[in-house]
């Protein structure tokens, strides 16, 4: 899809307007078994190491504590009392980790969606800054993100420029700090999933034929009004899926509240989910919240392209 | 106004009304200079702490210092960790971009019943944070009593890199014409050799893509992979454990290397593309 397909500009100018049904061959049985031996090998390999974890997944948030066992020793049950307890012991962190999510989801798509414009509209025609902008967009993926989240944290260090420039400026108190706090967590986030939200809408934006935005100042709209008209409209493809690559990866991720945050009141759910597992050996309740993890962000998933009208996401 | 030279016809935008855009024309190109500026920061920082004449911390700048990059493997597991990172990126990305490859082009090219089935088994692992995925593989594995380590690493990281290689390569497939394979069959070439000689190197620039990005997404996964590798580490998994203690400045150099090698490959691709495309105008502008 989009990243991929901007990963190299060839392709995705050659990823044109989709072009229906191509090299639909005919229906013939033979040519359906075809099909069946190309996705026999991959779908197996999904069914075994997707579907059946998951199933393992929601047996395992069943078990209950062997009688008289050690710790991290479980048998198999269907204790469905497990699910009220996890989520009442953290649902602060559930809570938080949506709204975390969502927020640094807007504010990537705040600041994603003028590098695409800038990119796919402004430098169209200028093929050398255009090459050079969309590898500048892709830079993030060639370092480790660890070490880019690591640099973010001393970027946002009580004794760094930033924070030395606030205090000066008396934009902060000063015993104020960035670090350990949710704006570092949230920044992060939105740092981190930027370039998913920005690749997605460049390659809806690219597609689009630039004459449209000179139709609409010919027809006396404001700047303003063509693209809130007809710009945004036909970019919502890939707001839409720039969306949902921020979102769903954002709402799980504990690199950041662990790396930025503090263990506190910015503490998210996956960072649950992970010390249940490691430090406690709690398998039942990490497994719950797994399950409700999935669940919760299956339904908005499934609300928001619903409301969104975008049934083509694979 | 670069739109104004794709039209045809020279002297139209001279007699056009002035759009009323002015605000947003200064605006945007601003505001995204800055946001690319959010996004190089750090990868800025990165590369200078690499040459930091750290001490026992990488967290604060001390100095000048081309000691880590004369001696890139000289902390402990810095380069064992590249090295099984780089072990499981390609194995994994092998049997990926081939699995997801082959259910790219059955999605496209058939009409077979339990196609939104497979469409939903290959949204799914997508549409799931990568917590869960690590978590649902831990418990199959506890389950199964399999000891973990590099080869539940690798297991898991073509578990997720499927989905996204049959998205790509599925783009370039449906791009095709279907009239190449036609005509194909009309010189008399079977289904085969169709594919073979005149659909599969069209494919081709989609499953490098694919590829690419498969080794992108496992090079860099760690939430996945601390769930599911014991006491097998990869760079990303060194990065994160020796974050509290202080990250060697080596780690950077590796993260540094990485970032110019990756950086001067897309740019020379990038490069290529645009003088291809540039000769290609110019000789049909000529020919008309």
């Amino acid at each position: 899809m989009s990243i991929a397909a901007a990963l190299s500009s060839e392709n995705a100018a050659s990823v044109g307007p989709a072009s229906g049904p191509a090299l639909a061959a005919g229906p013939t049985r033979r040519a359906r078994s075809g099909a069946y031996l190309l996705l026999l090998p991959g779908l197996a390999y999904l069914v075994v190491f997707f579907i059946l974890p998951v199933v393992a997944l929601l047996a395992t948030s069943l078990y209950v504590p062997v009688p008289g066992g050690d710790v991290g020793q479980f048998q198999p049950a269907f204790h469905w009392q497990n699910y009220p307890d996890a989520i009442t012991a953290f649902w602060p962190q559930i809570v938080r980790s949506f709204a975390f999510a969502l927020i640094a989801t807007f504010a990537a798509l705040l600041i994603g969606y003028p590098m695409a414009y800038v990119i796919a509209i402004k430098v169209r025609g200028k093929t050398l800054l255009q090459g050079l902008l969309l590898v500048l967009l892709i830079a993030p993926f060639f370092t480790s993100f660890i070490l880019r989240t690591v640099a973010w944290k001393q970027i946002l260090a009580d004794d760094a420029f930033v924070v030395t420039a606030l205090k000066w400026l008396h934009l902060m108190p000063e015993d104020g700090r960035l670090t350990a706090t949710a704006f570092a967590v949230v920044a992060g986030l939105t740092y981190n999933f930027l370039p998913f939200m920005a690749l997605p809408i460049y390659a809806s934006l690219e597609r689009m034929d630039i004459r449209l935005i000179e139709a609409g100042g010919d027809l006396y709209a404001s700047g303003l009004n063509t693209f809130w008209r007809v710009t945004l409209p036909l970019s919502m493809p890939g707001v839409v899926s720039g969306t949902l690559l921020t979102f769903i990866p954002a709402s799980g991720d504990y690199v950041n509240s662990s790396l930025l945050g503090n263990p506190v009141s910015t503490s998210m759910i996956g960072q649950v989910i992970d010390s249940r597992f490691f430090r406690v050996s709690d398998y039942p309740t990490a497994s719950a919240l797994s399950v409700v993890l999935m669940v919760a962000i299956l339904i908005l998933v499934g609300l928001y392209v619903r409301r969104a009208g975008t049934e083509d996401l694979v | 106004m670069s739109a104004r030279a794709v039209l045809p016809g020279g002297e139209a935008p001279a007699r056009r009304r002035r759009r009323a855009w002015s605000l947003g024309d200064a605006i945007v190109p601003v505001f995204a200079t800055l946001a690319f500026a959010y996004l190089m920061v750090p990868i800025a920082y990165t590369i200078a702490f690499s040459f930091n004449d750290a001490g026992r911390s990488n967290l604060v700048w001390r100095g000048f210092s081309l000691d880590a990059w004369r001696n890139p493997c000289g902390a402990p597991q810095v380069c064992q960790s590249l090295v099984n990172s780089l072990l499981v990126g390609v194995i994994a990305t092998a049997v990926a971009t081939v699995l997801g490859t082959l259910i790219a082009i059955a999605l496209v090219r058939y009409r077979f019943r339990g196609r939104a089935g497979a469409n939903l088994l290959i949204f799914l692992p997508m549409s799931t944070p990568e917590v869960v995925l690590g978590a649902a593989l831990l418990a199959q594995f506890l389950a199964v009593r399999v000891q973990p380590g590099f080869g539940t690493v690798v297991i898991a990281h073509i578990m997720f890199c499927i989905s996204f290689v049959v998205v790509t390569v599925k783009a370039r497939v449906a791009s095709l014409d279907p009239k190449l394979e036609e005509a194909a069959a009309d010189l008399y070439a079977s289904a085969w050799l169709a594919f073979w000689k005149v659909t599969f190197p069209l494919l081709v620039p989609g499953i490098a893509a694919a590829a690419l990005l498969a080794f992108s997404l496992s090079f860099d996964d760690f939430i996945i992979t601390n769930f599911n590798s014991g006491s097998f580490t990869t760079f990303p998994k060194f990065v994160y454990v020796s974050a509290t203690r202080g990250i060697p400045p080596q780690a950077n150099v590796i993260g540094s290397m990485m970032f110019f090698l990756a950086f001067a490959l897309v740019l020379a691709v990038q490069l290529i593309a645009a003088v291809r495309r540039r000769r290609a105008a110019a000789m049909s502008s000529a020919l008309s």
